[in-house]
């Protein structure tokens, strides 16, 4: 038989911060996945919220085009506060 | 970044502490050494259930049962996390449970011992773990990202096997002769194959050279013994039992110690499927696969039952 389809686990560890992937799991349905991935990933308090997504469905950047890809933010410099010259005596910004 | 070959650019990324991730270009044999030898540790984290199974109906309170069953549990989620690994470099779970169940796959040959008592419970946990910890550390910086993510969650997860075996024993040496003795026949049987599980001296692995280039593995085997013996023997002192090799003794100019030869026949013996219970071992895996079949292809049933019922729901 296959196996059961893979899944990716986000886990939210506390209130207020952002789920972040922490691995992935097999199931045979979402419900499933969601108990593995409590039981896989936090039994020591690690999350308070699971979010699970089937693997098939990520679409992912292309890590040879990375150079090219992520190139247009590279000569920006204007876009970051320590570009801009200002006095020394202004205070609050 | 000049012209230069594929090939130099890899190696110039780990030389650069620059870790691999899946879909990064990487030589062939690269991939290869990652496979077998992160589906062996993963192999070996379930089969490492096993010994320890053996005694949970047994434990002694409640207390010593719910970590042995919590230690247990981290062992599966263990070789969960590394399954999860091996995939990323393009094989299927059930291929790789298959060369396990085949003999194709090996695991640690430490499994392969008997848990004749007690007292092997608090001696697996302090020594077994013990050495895959000092194993596992420099893992938690191998060049390939989805393995050094898994051992720096399994490494923050085993400090706790080992003290608990630590204090399991510590207990037994302030209790009867009888308890004591024990905790020493778990020491002469254990302490060999657990300064084995470095795996052969340096001058007889081949591949260490190429994984250290490669960043895979951080020290050589030989280095990774000589560190365990010499915080392990400091530990059976505190415990007051004695460790099983004449030879062993404080070289004051190295300052480590000096041991005796590890019986490598044995060793080969066991890798190769004759210990002790490398036979009860794999059946035990099998059963647990064959007989669990029907729960796997029911689960698969419900699951696209229901996904045709929600299917029907929606039109
Ligand atoms: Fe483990
Ligand atoms: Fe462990």
């Amino acid at each position: 038989m296959k196996n059961w389809p893979l899944w990716e686990v986000f886990i939210r560890s506390k209130q207020g911060l952002n789920h972040i992937h922490a691995g992935s799991l097999h199931a045979a349905d979402a419900e499933m996945a969601i108990e593995n991935a409590r039981d896989v990933y936090t039994r020591r308090n690690e999350g308070i919220s699971i979010w699970v997504v089937e693997s098939k469905y990520i679409h992912a950047s292309n890590p040879e085009d990375q150079g090219a890809f992520f190139d247009p933010a590279n000569n920006k410099v204007y876009r970051h506060p320590t570009f801009y010259e200002l006095p020394e005596q202004l205070k609050h910004m | 970044m000049k012209e230069t070959n594929i090939e130099d650019q890899f190696q110039a990324k780990i030389d650069a502490e620059i870790k691999i991730e899946p879909k990064d270009w990487m030589p062939d044999t690269y991939r290869k050494t990652l496979i077998r030898q992160i589906a062996q540790h993963a192999h070996s984290e379930i089969v490492g259930m096993l010994p320890e199974a053996n005694w949970i109906t047994r434990a002694p309170t409640l207390r010593r049962k719910a970590a042995l069953l919590a230690k247990i549990q981290d062992e599966g989620g263990h070789g969960l996390y590394l399954y999860s690994a091996v995939e990323t470099l393009g094989v299927e779970r059930d291929e790789l449970l298959d060369e396990l169940h085949s003999g194709k796959a090996k695991y640690s040959s430490i499994f392969n011992y008997p848990t004749l008592t007690w007292a092997d419970m608090g001696t697996i946990g302090w020594l077994v773990d013990g050495a895959a910890i000092m194993n596992q550390i420099p893992l938690c910086r191998c060049s390939y990202g989805p393995y050094s993510r898994a051992m720096i969650r399994i490494c923050k997860e085993e400090s706790f096997h080992q003290r608990q075996g630590y204090e399991l024993l510590l207990t037994m040496m302030k209790g009867t002769d009888a308890q004591k003795r024990m905790v020493q026949d778990a020491m002469n049987r254990w302490w060999w194959p657990a300064i084995s599980m470095f795996g052969p001296n340096d001058a007889d692995s081949p591949h260490t050279a190429q994984s250290m280039k490669w960043k895979i593995k951080r020290f050589t085997n030989d280095e990774l013994r000589q560190k365990f013996v010499d915080v392990t023997v400091e530990q059976a002192k505190i415990l007051g039992i004695t460790v099983p090799d004449p030879d062993l003794k404080w070289n004051e100019e190295r300052g480590h110690y000096d041991f005796g030869q590890i019986n490598w026949d044995e060793f080969w013996e066991v890798v190769k499927g004759d210990g002790p219970c490398n036979r009860e071992r794999l059946a035990a895996r099998k059963n647990a696969w064959d007989e669990g079949a029907w729960v796997r292809e029911a689960a698969s049933a419900y699951a696209d039952k229901k996904s045709k019922r929600q299917k029907t729901a929606a039109a």
